[in-house]
């Protein structure tokens, strides 16, 4: 750990980035541009979320990381113990125990506090670029609220699959001001984008955070015909028998067997420590 | 009521006022001035070059010009000078009461998206939150362009030019503006299909009393459809008044080069 200032980035660079953060939370939803730094790892793989995490680490906190929900992927793992080295802070499994949760696609099943931070890895922070490709035209989409090629986008979904098929990413309107990416989180979390936890989102390689304090105004866009709908496979967990957490589905064999698991490893395994079971459990918490 | 009327017209919906705008040393179009009254169709014709498509981009607020103003016969506040507008309300005018219809139908059109959310996109732009709604708008204005109901899901991109050019009409026309600039909107089209574009404007234009500027190079066309024609050269205006008056008795030495160009078949 030594060999590291502590949490990898140096202090100007952190500064940098938590005036950033500021401004993000001060504007909910806005787009700040930062400089992001070179990180040891790829693009894609979680270099904003990284340095936001960087930036809001102190040496009290508890760290948490989890990749599609799951603690045990491998981004999660590598994040994991990459803060391990270069800070040396403690890290947990558990959502409730953590004081900050570095997510890629998910929100925990568990009701964050106003003790969490949850910093949210992102690919493409612009909600409009595949309809609008020019950086400039967006911008001025965005200061002037001309949203209305955000709904072409959901009149298109209804016109060729009957519904409204976008399933992850789903565009928001933040405290009635500026349409924001939630990060490719499914749908089924949208709603718990209205939390008490502080959200910060890092896009590294598009050189942006933005950000959605406690308690903020958080509109899933849609038709009035064609009302928002969290949605998600409908099964109960195999493992702990939830009905009401976001599900994975694994396929078995090649006879056409599969099996609905939680996506949030930590709730699914609580649960089966609570005797909870599904229907391929046991009681003793394994899968059979 | 009749009088209400009548004073109403009497208010250009659009006054030009010694519009310049120049290319560094060079002149883009210069001094041009006309009213343009509500339900009128004004002309420009001229050669490549001659500045017609500058002095419209220019109008319509696409780049500014350096000196002159563009007063519009806004709903709200009566006449406004746009160039003056911040440009919210600019881009606002631009998807409520003015349309613009570019030559090349690609320009005009987003080519990912089908035909109903081309359509659409003004509606949505302007508040439209309710999908049958704006569906059965689209569909409506497709049958009006005389492009069958059951192309409504395709891409643009699955059409032909002269459909596109339909297409990008009724995408313009959906919000019911009250001025349309038209930049040579039968270029490129097979004489037919323009002939059929034409009789589709010019029923438009009636139905709806839409007042439209549309720059072309082809006498036809401004023979057909403008009430009023101006003839450019080298940036000026050379010539300008009835369409017919300035076709059959040409008094400046280019347009009647312009009228003896035309090939008689």
């Amino acid at each position: 750990m030594d060999d590291y200032n502590f949490a990898y980035l140096d202090e100007q660079t952190k500064r940098m980035i938590r005036r950033a953060i500021l401004k993000g939370l001060a504007v909910p939803g806005y787009q700040v541009p930062f400089a992001s730094r070179e990180m040891p790892m790829p693009y894609g793989w979680g270099t904003g979320g990284v340095q936001v995490s960087a930036a809001t680490l102190t040496p009290k906190d508890t760290l948490k990381v989890i990749d599609q929900g799951a603690d045990d992927t491998t981004n999660a793992v590598s994040i994991r113990k990459f803060f391990e080295r270069t800070a040396g802070v403690a890290t947990t499994e558990e959502t409730t125990k953590a004081s900050i949760i570095q997510t890629r696609h998910r929100i925990p099943e568990a009701d964050l506090t106003e003790d969490q931070i949850l910093v949210y890895q992102v690919p493409i922070p612009e909600p409009l670029r595949f309809l609008e490709p020019r950086e400039t035209e967006t911008r001025k989409m965005h200061s002037l609220e001309e949203y209305g090629l955000m709904h072409v986008k959901l009149y298109e979904d209804i016109s060729q699959h009957g519904d409204i098929a976008t399933s992850y990413a789903y565009p928001v309107k933040v405290e009635d001001r500026y349409v924001m990416d939630p990060s490719p989180i499914p749908k089924f979390d949208n709603p718990k984008l209205e939390m008490a936890a502080i959200q910060l989102f890092g896009a590294g390689r598009e050189q942006r955070i933005y950000a959605v304090p406690p308690y903020t105004k958080v509109v899933s866009l849609d038709f009035e015909d064609y009302p928002f709908e969290a949605s998600k496979a409908d099964h109960p967990c195999d493992l702990c028998g939830s009905e009401h957490s976001y599900l994975d589905e694994v396929i078995l064999d090649d006879a056409g067997n599969r099996m609905f698991v939680c996506s949030d490893t930590d709730y699914c395994r609580s649960r089966r420590a609570e005797g909870h079971v599904g229907r391929l459990g046991d009681s003793e918490g394994e899968a059979a | 009521m009749g009088a209400q009327v009548k004073e109403q017209d009497m208010t250009p919906l659009l006054q030009v006022n010694a519009l310049t705008k120049m290319y560094g040393p060079r002149i883009g179009c210069k001094d041009v001035s006309f009213d343009l009254y509500p339900g009128e169709v004004m002309g420009i014709v001229g050669e490549s070059g001659s500045g017609k498509s500058t002095l419209l981009n220019a109008m319509a607020g696409h780049h500014a010009p350096d000196q002159g103003e563009v007063v519009f016969d806004t709903r709200v506040d009566g006449p406004v000078d746009t160039l003056k507008m911040s440009e919210p309300e600019r881009r606002m005018l631009g998807r409520t009461d003015w349309a613009f219809v570019h030559q090349h139908a690609r320009d005009g059109l987003r080519m990912s998206v089908s035909a109903g959310g081309n359509i659409g996109e003004r509606l949505m732009a302007v508040g439209g939150r309710h999908y049958g709604e704006i569906r059965t708008q689209a569909a409506d204005w497709l049958g009006r362009v005389e492009i069958s109901d059951s192309r409504i899901d395709d891409r643009p991109s699955a059409f032909s030019g002269g459909m596109q050019q339909r297409l990008q009409i009724a995408r313009n026309l959906v919000t019911g503006p009250r001025l349309v600039f038209m930049d040579e909107p039968t270029g490129g089209l097979d004489v037919s299909v323009q002939a059929r574009l034409l009789d589709l404007l010019r029923s438009l234009v009636r139905e709806m009393g839409l007042s439209a500027i549309i720059v072309t190079h082809d006498l036809a066309v401004v023979r057909l459809l403008a009430d009023r024609l101006m003839v450019m050269k080298d940036g000026h205006v050379v010539e300008s008044g009835l369409t017919d008056q300035v076709l059959d008795d040409p008094q400046h030495a280019y347009t009647q080069l312009l009228v003896s160009s035309v090939l008689q078949v």
